[in-house]
């Protein structure tokens, strides 16, 4: 289990560095959607994994139990990343627009030059 | 004693900008006078909290009354304090600038935004939870974004993709960093984890280094440090003026996140880090000074020159930062008073300079722009104080940081400040001639003002004035800042704040 989570983790984070090193505004945004699953995952293992434990205390029994504080950070996190993800759709479908190109650099010509 | 007075910098400017994209989205005068008195309460506000930090010891406000460090805290301390403070000031003073030149009539929902952007600026500043940090990283981002881009334009919009894809990119850092913090020693509350580091057993120290690693990372983002400054000087030059203004306390978020990161839960003290935080910043930072003062030299447009000069500033200031010794820290605080100000008089200066040139290329002489003589003192007195020369606050600073540094790596630190020091004035006063002198080499005459905007240039001379303060009340200021540091350094109230108490009495 620790082999396959930490696997997808790893092959995941991969996958987005390659993606975000991209030029054209589609595959880094895919590649931002890639790197923030692989995160969602890690902070989740940082709370160990433990499978089939409820995430609450319970005082009749002596049953272990599962961090829940990691399952919250792992909502705010999707909520945020989820949300920026869309801000930076719109904006590069709005740079698309306007610019005609979906390169993400700036061109030679406005480097410096353009204000 | 809990002051509800806290919170208030913070769900002052959350209510006021959901309060004015519900009920005045269509009045912009309406808009103008909610979002500009509520920027003026908040520094009101500030000021009292001001007061009160320097009188009590750090005050921890419980959110929802759970105690730490279960539950989220916010904590009042003098560095928070001045932070928020400076904030509003800023806030305030660029805010009227953006309303008197009409920058808030290009697009829609300026003073909204600006609004939430102050909301996660003074929650960065007040937070001490690491994953709170965290969220009000990304409001404050997230305004940012909508601020970047606001009235458009091909250049902006495709600077904004790239700023926003950069930050995302930290975003995620972030959590990596967070993460693995929390599975080594499983809080999020900082004065806790200060706790928890220094009592790691050895096992430990490669995660811990890991997690600290990161986590200085994405303030190096922040903070525009080398090799993580790409996305500033084309974000700085694109953003509308007084944005790219109010953005100069952004990146002294990270400095400020830095300072608290380096003294509370990582100090060279503790076993497990180590001075090696320290070492690593002050190389970066040596090399961002570097960068930013050639990019200085050989910026070929206004924007861009000014976007460096910032850089070049975020350098001077995380050199006294790196060295994590009281003396550095409060010259430090000081500097980032001053290159504050400093750096947001330039961007509207240019953005003074832009409203009256055909375009702010610096590569060719065109005839003199309108009140040409006082836009060019303006620009005079920014670049004086940018480039730390005397009578402005930046010589004070920059003769403090220096002070502060004669430790093993002295001789490298001056000079390296010195001459880049030189490089930036000579990069300033090439970007001031072309502009106002070498103009009436051609025109002598200067063409009558068409715009009637005085408000514009108090709110200029506003700044300047509180750089002079800066400079008069130096003494003063630096005592203050001297017992800031040495709180810093001497964390015991911070986190004796948080502890454990039992809530509800």
């Amino acid at each position: 289990m620790e082999l396959l989570v930490a696997s997808a983790i790893g092959v995941m984070t991969a996958v987005g560095i390659y993606l975000i090193l991209r030029q054209r505004t589609f595959p880094v945004i895919v590649g931002l959607a890639m790197l923030s699953y692989a995160v969602n995952v890690f902070i989740f293992a940082s709370g160990r994994i433990k499978i089939g434990f409820p995430p609450i205390l319970n005082k009749y029994a002596e049953t272990s139990y599962t961090d829940p504080l990691t399952q919250a950070l792992v909502l705010t996190a999707i909520v945020i990343s989820f949300g920026m993800t869309a801000v930076i759709v719109m904006m590069a479908l709005g740079s698309f627009l306007e610019t005609g190109d979906d390169r993400i650099d700036m061109t030679d010509k406005t480097d410096g030059e353009d204000a | 004693m809990m002051s509800h007075w806290i919170i208030a910098p913070v769900v002052l400017p959350a209510v006021m900008g959901a309060f004015i994209v519900l009920t005045m989205r269509h009045d912009l005068l309406l808009q103008r006078v909610f979002s500009i008195a509520a920027t003026g309460a908040l520094a009101v506000i500030s000021l009292a909290l001001l007061w009160a930090a320097s009188v009590n010891p750090p005050e921890v406000y419980r959110l929802g009354n759970w105690p730490a460090p279960f539950g989220i805290v916010l904590m009042l301390d003098r560095l928070s304090a001045v932070m928020v403070a400076l904030t509003a000031f800023l806030a305030l003073a660029v805010q009227i600038y953006s309303a008197s030149t009409g920058w808030d009539t290009r697009g829609r929902h300026f003073h909204a935004l600006w609004q939430f952007q102050l909301m996660g600026v003074c929650g960065a500043f007040l937070t001490a939870d690491a994953f709170n940090l965290f969220v009000f990283f990304e409001v404050l981002l997230i305004a940012s974004y909508g601020l970047m881009i606001h009235s458009g334009g091909r250049d902006r919009l495709r600077a904004g993709v790239q700023y926003v894809a950069y930050n995302l990119v930290g975003s995620t850092l972030f959590l990596f960093a967070l993460a693995t913090i929390y599975s080594i020693t499983g809080t999020l509350n900082m004065a806790d984890i200060a706790g928890k580091v220094a009592a790691l057993p050895e096992q430990d120290w490669a995660m811990i280094r890991v997690g600290a690693i990161l986590l200085i990372l994405v303030f190096a983002i922040k903070g525009a440090l080398v090799p993580m400054q790409f996305w500033l000087p084309a974000t700085y030059a694109n953003a509308p003026g007084p944005v790219a203004a109010l953005f100069a306390v952004m990146t002294k978020v990270g400095a400020y996140a830095m300072i608290r990161t380096g003294t509370l839960m990582f100090p060279p003290a503790t076993p497990a880090t180590g001075t090696f935080l320290s070492d690593l910043i002050l190389i970066a930072a040596l090399l961002t000074l570097a960068v930013g003062a050639i990019g200085v030299l050989g910026a070929r447009s206004l924007g861009w020159l000014v976007a460096f000069a910032a850089i070049a500033s975020m350098g001077t200031l995380f050199v006294a930062i790196s060295q994590f010794t009281p003396e550095a820290t409060a010259a430090a605080l000081y500097y980032t008073l001053h290159s504050t100000l400093a750096a947001a008089i330039l961007f509207l200066v240019a953005d003074l300079v832009a409203d009256r040139r055909a375009h702010l290329r610096l590569t060719e002489a065109l005839p003199p722009i309108a009140r040409s003589g006082l836009i060019a003192a303006l620009f005079f007195a920014g670049a004086i104080a940018m480039a730390g020369m005397p009578p402005l606050s930046g010589f004070l600073g920059k003769l403090m940081i220096l002070d502060a540094t004669r430790g093993d790596s002295m001789a490298l630190i001056w000079s390296v400040i010195l001459a880049t020091s030189l490089i930036t004035i000579v990069g300033l006063s090439r970007a001031g001639s072309v502009l106002f002198w070498k103009a009436h080499a051609s025109t002598p005459e200067e063409p009558a003002e068409t715009k009637d905007e005085p408000l514009s240039f108090a709110a200029v001379f506003l700044l300047i004035a509180g750089l002079v303060a800066l400079t008069v009340f130096a003494g003063p200021v630096m005592g203050w800042m001297e017992a800031t540091a040495a709180n810093l350094h001497d964390p015991s109230s911070y986190i004796g704040a948080n502890a454990l108490v039992e809530v509800g009495k």
